[in-house]
């Protein structure tokens, strides 16, 4: 596979072009943002949180393929998990897009093994200007449970 | 077409691969390549000349304040401009925050108005903001029609006593559209506002000349005409340069220092604190003598000859637009698209891999972006060492993004 394919691959451009959770939630929840000031992506999300576990979560923001598909992947993923869950996949996400190149991302003792659709972001890798592109959605999701943390 | 074929090999940048492929720059309005006879200069300057400018009575010393202000006079001379109000500054963006804080600041108040226009770069907004800020001043736009140049039709609604400041670009690095210069001008003179041009984008794809038009001042970047980063100037009609405050002190730009107080050093010394960047200044004038050798006039027929062609490649490829002016005539070679559902950063992306660089993004031009609806732009932008193999290369790398984005 090129490294184009690997980074386009089908599963991202079917998030991409139908994003999951899109638009904002009513009820309590909170509320953050994020951009990347250099190239214009930008990304919010609302989050509800229930007993310690994240009952709903939706998306809004523009951007590359890459940056909005992570962050409807993110949707799936959070959805319905305890904040330690969330918390762990965060880790494991951040993992897979810093390790070397070279090394076997499928491996299933590889954090990339447990975290289904979002593997496919592995290719992200190979293009490092575009590794901050596929953070964005964690690093405002991270602000969201910061601030519900503070709040509780 | 007019052929500058032999000038590439005066670039060495230009014969390198990217990803395997020859390199095609389509990104000279971020900024340009340099010519070996720049990167000479600068090195010679270093090897032979190196000392600091306008003090110590050694061979050097003098050496390299003749360089130095020799440079200044070749790029005074390049917009017609007397080197006596051509002021070094760090780039265009300097530039316009000694005027925004330096001329601006102690005579703008509340209910002041300062004209810009929607297709302003940041560095002719986020400055205004700031001064308007400090002095209650407002930030006033002037938007688009819809061939992507100024409105000036709206001028009459919006020029009045209020506005002191009218700051607008020459050419637009993201629409590619040229200013109306003259007209802004004479509309600003009707209320004897201030007229600023940003001509980061203009000075280094036509032929400008400072006695042509009627700005009070003009601003340019070396970088983005084949000279170093870290320099560029500031012209400015002598009784404004005379007038303006400098918004930097320190060594150079003194005249008698006490214990309290100091008086300032002739126009331009004043607005050049500290040691300045020498060898950029020496790269810079190597840069103007580059493009005076060519000719503007042959330069700027070779990007219109290479724009039409740009524009009418482009006008080939399905669900492409073009967020610019279609007439040639009415613009430069910054040409800004979207290209069917496929975000700016993947087709930057997609290039890349065929070694073509263009620009993705809000072109630090936001307010524009949300104008235009937006939310990036891919761009490519041409200058004199362009070629139309390289136009031909950027339509087969978007007909290509096409096919990966599974569009036929």
């Amino acid at each position: 596979m090129s490294q184009l394919d690997e980074l386009y691959r089908e599963v991202i451009l079917d998030h991409y072009r139908n994003p999951r959770k899109r638009g904002t939630l009513n009820g309590a929840h909170v509320h953050a943002e994020g951009n990347n000031p250099s190239c214009g992506d930008e990304f919010s999300i609302d989050v509800a949180i229930e007993d310690g576990k994240i009952t709903d979560a939706a998306m809004q923001g523009q951007g590359c393929s890459i940056s909005q598909a992570s962050g409807s992947m993110m949707m799936d993923a959070i959805i319905g998990k305890s904040l330690a869950e969330v918390s762990d996949l965060t880790t494991k996400f951040k993992t897979m897009m810093t390790i070397e190149e070279g090394e076997n991302p499928v491996d299933p003792d590889r954090p990339g093994s447990v975290l289904g659709d979002l593997e496919a972001l592995q290719g992200v890798r190979k293009f490092p200007v575009r590794i901050k592109c596929a953070d964005l959605a964690w690093a405002t999701l991270s602000d969201a449970l910061e601030q519900a943390e503070k709040a509780s | 077409m007019t052929d500058l074929r032999s000038l590439r090999s005066d670039f060495p940048i230009l014969s390198r691969s990217i990803n395997g492929h020859p390199l095609v720059y389509l990104d000279s309005a971020a900024t340009t390549q340099k010519p070996v006879a720049v990167l000479d200069a600068m090195e010679a300057y270093y090897r032979t000349s190196n000392a600091n400018v306008h003090r110590g009575a050694h061979t050097l010393a003098a050496e390299a304040t003749e360089l130095y202000e020799g440079a200044r006079s070749k790029v005074a001379r390049f917009i017609g401009a007397d080197p006596a109000q051509t002021v070094f500054t760090r780039g265009t963006t300097t530039a316009i925050n000694h005027i925004a804080y330096g001329w601006g600041l102690d005579r703008l108040k509340q209910g002041d108005r300062i004209l810009v226009t929607i297709a302003e770069h940041h560095a002719n907004i986020v400055p205004w903001q700031i001064i308007a800020r400090h002095t209650g001043a407002e930030l006033v736009y002037l938007e688009l029609t819809d061939d992507y140049t100024v409105d000036i039709g709206e001028l009459e609604s919006v020029i009045d006593d209020r506005i002191k400041i009218v700051s607008f670009s020459g050419m637009s690095n993201v629409t590619g559209a040229l200013g109306p210069i003259d007209v802004l001008s004479q509309a600003a003179r009707s209320v004897d506002a201030l007229v600023v041009l940003d001509a980061a984008q203009l000075v280094p794809h036509q032929p400008v000349d400072v006695n042509q038009i009627d700005v009070d001042f003009l601003a340019f970047s070396s970088h983005k005409m084949l000279g170093p980063t870290g320099i560029g100037a500031m012209w400015g009609k002598p009784e404004r340069l005379e007038e303006m405050e400098p918004t930097e002190g320190g060594g150079e730009m003194i005249n008698i220092v006490e214990r309290h107080t100091s008086t300032w050093a002739p126009v331009p010394h004043k607005f050049e604190a500290g040691t300045p960047p020498i060898a950029e200044a020496v790269g810079f004038g190597a840069a103007v003598d580059y493009l005076d050798a060519i000719g503007m006039d042959v330069i700027a027929a070779h990007e219109r000859d290479l724009t039409t062609y740009a524009l009418e490649k482009l006008s080939e490829i399905p669900d492409l637009r073009v967020y610019g002016p279609k007439d040639a005539t009415k613009r430069g070679g910054a040409v800004s698209f979207e290209l069917a559902d496929i975000h700016a950063h993947d087709i930057a992306t997609i290039l890349d891999q065929d070694g073509i660089a263009v620009r993705a993004g809000h072109h630090c031009a936001r307010p524009l972006m949300k104008y235009l609806g937006v939310p990036a732009t891919a761009r490519a932008s041409f200058y004199l060492y362009n070629v139309p193999e390289e136009v031909d290369a950027l339509a087969e790398g978007l007909l290509k993004a096409r096919q990966i984005f599974g569009l036929s």
